[in-house]
């Protein structure tokens, strides 16, 4: 076991497709619900939380670099509502104000203060997935690369909160009234997503940066919603296709000396692309 | 010591270069903010990274035509892409945008490493445009964007009426005979100019912002279309001066987040104190 966590191409791959399936399940919810570009405005007000979070208390990673980070990127989300509730803004406006602003104090703070640090602006953009197995913290016994361990906890936590709230989710997605009436109040469950959609890209932050995880949220779901009808089917779906690419990502772009994680959410495009060519061409029959 | 820099050359040219691309950025948001495009401008900001990169490839050198040419290609192409899922294949639109922008800034990461991979070429430069570098704005340069900017606002000075038409009236607009998908069009094309005209100093990450602040801005501050584009261009143009000289003169700091903090600021006092559609007009 400590072999196989000891082989850089087994953490590398492993912390892709762990970014790839957590991003992916939750991004199927929210491409549902018609918010997907809500995990833009989450994973740039992250690095807001981690640049706050870094000035307060000096920390760099651990629970309350995590939690700081979180709160942040639910807080952005809360902002940018509060905002286009006001009417003086529409929410496309708001969106496009808010996020934007936290991120660049953020990239300033970790710009000017925190350069001797790991968490520097090039890292929070694109992500540094072929470095995490450098730290490493101690495990069961074993000695564990510290990203995928993090990822792994909050894939955990997400699969466990889709299951726990499925039939929730599903209402709320397709007929927020319908499932009101059923008594089926959708706020909660959009706090909770929020959260774990927080936690998942400060999760992934380390590997694949603030815009990548963009890509994996998104596209997999876009691509499994043109395949499949049912909730259940596209979200399996969607998490399939992401680890797909995750996987075949990895050896590509070390042969070709380009960046991992760019080609891992790059190569999300073929399914999608695919997936379009087949609802084209049966639209035509 | 501070005229002594404002007349150094070098700190002229940066001045120069960036109340151009703030003016223009800044007075052509006004139309992606009144038809909700906000989001279409982050979109084409993040795809134009593989055209950035891609213009170098084929220009062999740092040419900044090469380079916004590209970024205008790869912009709308996302933008292209954006409009065939959601229209063709009813996919929802905040999905589509996002498709769009991830893949288009995968490509562009992807690219990036290849080309600052290769041996000995002087690709160093092209990681600023990620977060902007106003320090790299050439004397040449400022002609481009003095060139763009120029075209760009005076088409638009042209056909105002049609435009204002066709954002605020578009059914009424196509029964008095104007080509309004042509007018839309030109539109989303202008968008893609504001967008990439201020690539090299604000970046692809940012650059949307200094496209839809100036604007919220405006509209709190204004009555009427023409003093909201004119008002948001200066908006622009002040919060790009600011940020870049602050940039300039401060090593390790980009460009982009500056300007971009310092325009939010701006919206934020107006959002606050403005009389239009501020809080005091809730009075």
């Amino acid at each position: 076991m400590q072999a196989l966590l000891d082989d850089v191409g087994f953490v590398v791959a492993l912390t892709g497709v762990l970014t790839a399936a957590a991003s992916a399940l939750l991004g199927s919810v929210l491409v549902a619900r018609g918010q997907a570009m809500l995990t833009d405005a989450v994973s740039h007000g992250v690095v807001f939380g981690i640049a706050a979070t870094y000035l307060l208390t000096g920390t760099v990673s651990g629970p309350v670099q995590l939690l700081g980070a979180a709160a942040a990127g639910v807080l952005t989300v809360v902002v940018t509502q509060a905002l286009a509730a006001s009417g003086r803004v529409r929410r496309d406006a708001a969106t496009g104000l808010v996020f934007p602003a936290l991120f660049a104090a953020g990239v300033i703070v970790l710009g000017l203060f925190a350069r001797d640090v790991h968490v520097d602006t090039h890292t929070v953009l694109l992500g540094e997935i072929g470095f995490v197995w450098l730290e490493r913290v101690p495990f069961l016994g074993l000695e564990v690369p510290r990203a995928p361990l993090v990822l792994a906890a909050v894939l955990l936590l997400d699969v466990a909160y889709v299951l726990a709230f499925w039939e929730r989710l599903v209402a709320a997605s397709f007929d927020p009234l319908h499932a009101r009436l059923q008594g089926l109040a959708p706020e909660p469950t959009s706090l909770g997503l929020l959260v774990l959609m927080a936690l998942t890209a400060v999760a992934a932050l380390d590997a694949v940066g603030v815009v990548l995880f963009v890509a994996f949220a998104i596209v997999p779901a876009v691509a499994a919603r043109l395949l499949a009808a049912r909730m259940g089917a596209v979200t399996a779906l969607a998490v399939a296709i992401g680890t797909a690419a995750a996987l075949a990502g990895y050896p590509l772009a070390v042969a070709a000396d380009v960046s991992i994680g760019g080609t891992m959410a790059l190569l999300t495009a073929f399914p999608l692309a695919a997936a379009a060519a087949w609802r084209l061409a049966r639209a035509r029959a | 010591m501070l005229p002594e820099a404002l007349l150094d050359h070098t700190v002229l040219t940066v001045a120069a270069g960036a109340v151009l691309l703030g003016l223009a950025s800044g007075a052509l948001g006004t139309f992606a903010v009144l038809r909700r495009q906000s989001l279409l401008g982050d979109v084409m900001s993040h795809a134009a990274l593989p055209g950035v990169v891609g213009g170098y490839l084929v220009a062999g050198t740092r040419s900044l035509p090469a380079m916004l040419a590209g970024a205008l290609v790869t912009g709308l192409l996302a933008a292209a892409l954006a409009w065939l899922l959601s229209s063709r294949l009813r996919v929802k639109s905040e999905a589509a945008l996002g498709s769009a922008l991830g893949l288009g800034f995968a490509l562009g990461v992807v690219l990036l490493s290849y080309v600052q991979r290769q041996p000995g070429a002087g690709s160093a430069g092209l990681e600023t445009f990620l977060f902007g570098q106003a320090a790299a704005t050439l004397r040449s340069d400022v002609w481009v964007l003095l060139g763009v900017a120029v075209v760009a606002l005076g088409a638009v000075t042209l056909v105002f009426g049609e435009l204002e038409l066709a954002t605020f009236d578009p059914v009424y607009a196509r029964a008095r005979g104007h080509r309004v998908d042509l007018i839309d069009a030109g539109l989303t094309g202008l968008l893609a100019v504001a967008v990439v005209i201020g690539l090299q100093l604000v970046g692809v990450v940012l650059m949307s912002a200094l496209v839809v602040a100036p604007a919220v801005a405006a509209r709190q501050l204004t009555r009427g279309l023409r003093a909201m584009f004119w008002t948001a261009g200066a908006v622009g143009a002040l919060s790009a001066l600011a940020g870049a000289l602050v940039s300039a003169a401060t090593p390790g700091l980009a460009t982009g987040p500056v300007v971009v903090l310092v325009v939010s600021v701006v919206a934020a006092l107006a959002l606050l104190l403005g009389p239009e559609r501020g809080r005091s007009a809730e009075a």
